[in-house]
């Protein structure tokens, strides 16, 4: 032990060791300091996908898990067609919500950042009242919305201008994306706002001074440098929304059912849990693949425009 | 280079925010290919008058011509000026080319014209090899020759340097004053510099305008305003003074016999239409007109004993603080240490004689 060890005559002889080598080296401090979070992110993410793995490569026969390793439920989960057409529904309608939802957050984003002057908090704060209630009081409010004689329904029919419920509304891919884009909607509003806020004004000024008019100065200086966080709204709503099975459950109807409500049907009425855990890694594999993609083509397209 | 007809003009421009008013009544003509400077402590207006140069501001009231247009009615990125800001303002998502090149967009120019010119500007700023480096990668002064790079490629009218360089450190501040002078000479395009830096003014510009308060207190060149500063304001914010209040006692051709309190009748040169007999009137003398002796001077030269309380060492000179009976302030002294004499550090002892001449005095209006 260095001599160097700081020892307190009240402090336990055994613990001297440890405290020597805390104050000595910064990687044990670090560890130290991580590991309440990794432990629970061990315990509660690494641990569950790890099993998921494990049982796709299991079977099941009848109410028995057969535990020879195979790999035929990944051969059904991508050859199967119901399963291909969940999953290109999902991706399409996860998609569709992050473009929506992007989309519309942009702009509420940027007059947060930019044209308001006092008060930010109080605009940030009511961004999120919404989740305030839970997220099924949420969706059930869209089920009340766009239902048969929901509010949006009579009120036309009050109005006169239908004289039957309009159907298309409700129980189908596009009250999905409603719902869902409305559910993230702050989601998006907060990446993108920070990464606005943190945009230097003086580098808007010197765009205007070297020939840029407001447009071209928004496409070449504030939408690339807003980019971080475009890139991390679009996959803190793709990434959860392609497994989000409530939604589709409760307002998407039979056109609107996604890949997540097969994969808690095998582990649920089904009772095939190798074959959902199989369907679920594949997702996972898929989207992983999307997200890189994503995240390496809007770094070129950007490099591009400026 | 230089002409007399006015290539910028700012004619009585006034500027306001709310209640408070940043600029008032500013009147410039601006020659071109003049090094102007705008010079004065920060919050006296220098900033808001340049960004009214640049359309980032809007006058008012009052109007600003460049090489004959009327400044109102453009927009600021459709104006002949371009700006080199004071934290640089360098893109961080593109390298040194993409930030020299960006303004070159709107020129349609090819590929290979972009390069020829981005490759001359960086000559000219000494930093050829640097084109894709990005901006991350660069130092203070590297950024800072990025930004002006970046402005000089546009070829504008008017160069605007807002405090460019306030950010470097002492010597390469000093070595970029001298390259920015010899660098506007050698474009021959006009500069406008923003500084609240007395010294960095001094070394660099053909004219300054001195601002206090929003208003300009006076325009000269570098030696006039150091030799012959029109009020206190100016005299104490460019350089040290010390100043003797007095009376005017009477007009003798080109001199004014003044009455002091402290040092009885000084005889200094007349300055300006308020030296009339019996206003009251500034003495000025500065610190490097004074000259320390251990005797009093012969013949009729002026001066005053006092005893040196404080001295502040600068290596090539040492100021001395001298108290002298009946001046409440001590006399600034500034003497070349012209000798490898290090007893210059510590203040002499025991009394000590104070000489000057007429012509050293310098006659400022009351407060």
């Amino acid at each position: 032990m260095s001599a160097r060890a700081p020892r307190t005559e009240s402090g336990p002889r055994r613990f001297a060791g440890f405290r020597a080598l805390l104050s000595r080296s910064d990687a044990v401090r670090g560890y130290v300091l991580i590991s309440p979070t990794f432990i629970v992110m061990t315990a509660l993410m690494v641990a569950p996908v790890a099993m998921a793995v494990v049982y796709s490569l299991w079977t099941q026969s009848y109410l028995d898990i057969d535990k020879t390793l195979t790999l035929s439920n990944y051969a059904e989960a991508t050859t199967e067609r119901m399963y291909r057409v969940l999953l290109g529904r999902s991706l399409m309608i996860s998609g569709l919500v992050t473009l929506v939802t992007v989309g519309l957050a942009y702009p509420m984003a940027y007059f947060v950042a930019f044209h308001v002057k006092r008060n930010k908090l109080i605009w940030l704060i009511m961004i999120t009242v919404p989740f305030w209630t839970s997220y099924l009081l949420r969706v059930f409010a869209w089920k009340i919305i766009l239902g048969f004689n929901g509010v949006v329904n009579s009120g036309l029919k009050g109005l006169g201008l239908i004289d039957q419920p309009l159907q298309f509304l409700l129980y189908n891919p596009t009250s999905v994306v409603i719902t869902l884009a409305h559910a993230w909607a702050a989601f998006a509003i907060l990446p993108i706002y920070v990464s606005l806020e943190k945009i230097d004004r003086s580098l808007l000024e010197a765009a205007t001074d070297l020939g840029d008019g407001p447009v071209r100065r928004f496409l070449r200086v504030t939408l690339p440098l807003s980019l971080p966080g475009i890139i991390a709204a679009s996959l803190i709503i793709f990434i959860p929304t392609v497994g989000d099975y409530v939604t589709p459950a409760l307002v998407g109807g039979a056109e609107g059912r996604m890949i997540a409500n097969i994969i808690q049907a095998q582990f649920g009425k089904a009772n095939n849990w190798p074959l959902g855990a199989a369907i679920a890694i594949s997702t996972m594999a898929v989207v992983t693949v999307i997200s890189l993609a994503y995240v390496w083509l809007t770094r070129k397209a950007t490099e591009r425009i400026a | 280079m230089t002409d007399d007809t006015p290539f910028i003009a700012i004619d009585r421009v006034s500027k306001s925010f709310g209640p408070v008013v940043a600029v008032d009544d500013v009147t410039i003509s601006i020659r071109r290919g003049e090094f102007f400077s705008l010079l004065g402590p920060s919050g006296c207006g220098k900033t808001t008058l340049l960004r009214m140069i640049s359309g980032f501001e809007t006058p008012t009231a009052g109007e600003i011509h460049i090489d004959g247009n009327p400044m109102s009615a453009v927009l600021p990125h459709e104006r002949p000026t371009n700006m080199v800001f004071q934290n640089y303002a360098i893109f961080p998502h593109l390298d040194v080319r993409g930030n020299i090149a960006y303004g070159l967009r709107k020129h349609r120019l090819s590929k290979a014209e972009v390069d020829q010119r981005v490759g001359d500007t960086l000559d000219m700023v000494k930093l050829s090899g640097f084109e894709n480096r990005r901006a991350t990668q660069l130092s203070g002064g590297q950024r800072q020759r990025v930004a002006l790079a970046r402005a000089l490629i546009m070829r504008p009218k008017v160069l605007l340097l807002d405090e460019p360089l306030a950010a470097l450190d002492k010597k390469l501040r000093e070595n970029m004053q001298l390259e920015l002078r010899s660098l506007q000479q050698s474009v021959g395009i006009t500069f406008i510099l923003v500084t609240h830096d007395q010294e960095e003014a001094l070394t660099m510009s053909d004219r300054i305008a001195v601002m206090s308060e929003g208003r300009v207190e006076q325009i000269a060149s570098p030696g006039e305003l150091y030799e012959s500063p029109n009020c206190r304001n100016v005299a104490s914010f460019i350089g040290v003074m010390n100043f003797i209040d007095g009376t005017v006692r009477g007009l003798q051709g080109k001199f004014a016999i003044v009455e002091t309190a402290a040092l009885g009748q000084l005889k200094a040169p007349v300055a300006g239409p308020f030296v009339v007999p019996d206003a009251p009137v500034v003495v000025g003398v500065r610190p490097e007109k004074l000259l320390l002796s251990d005797c009093s001077p012969e013949g009729g030269a002026n001066g005053i004993a006092g005893t040196v309380t404080n001295a502040a060492y600068y290596g090539e000179s040492t100021y001395f603080y001298v108290d002298v009976e009946g001046c409440e302030e001590p006399f600034i002294v500034s003497t070349k240490n012209d000798l490898r004499d290090t007893s210059r550090q510590k203040p002499p002892p025991g009394r000590i004689w104070m000489s000057w001449r007429d012509e050293s005095m310098v006659l400022l209006p009351p407060e």
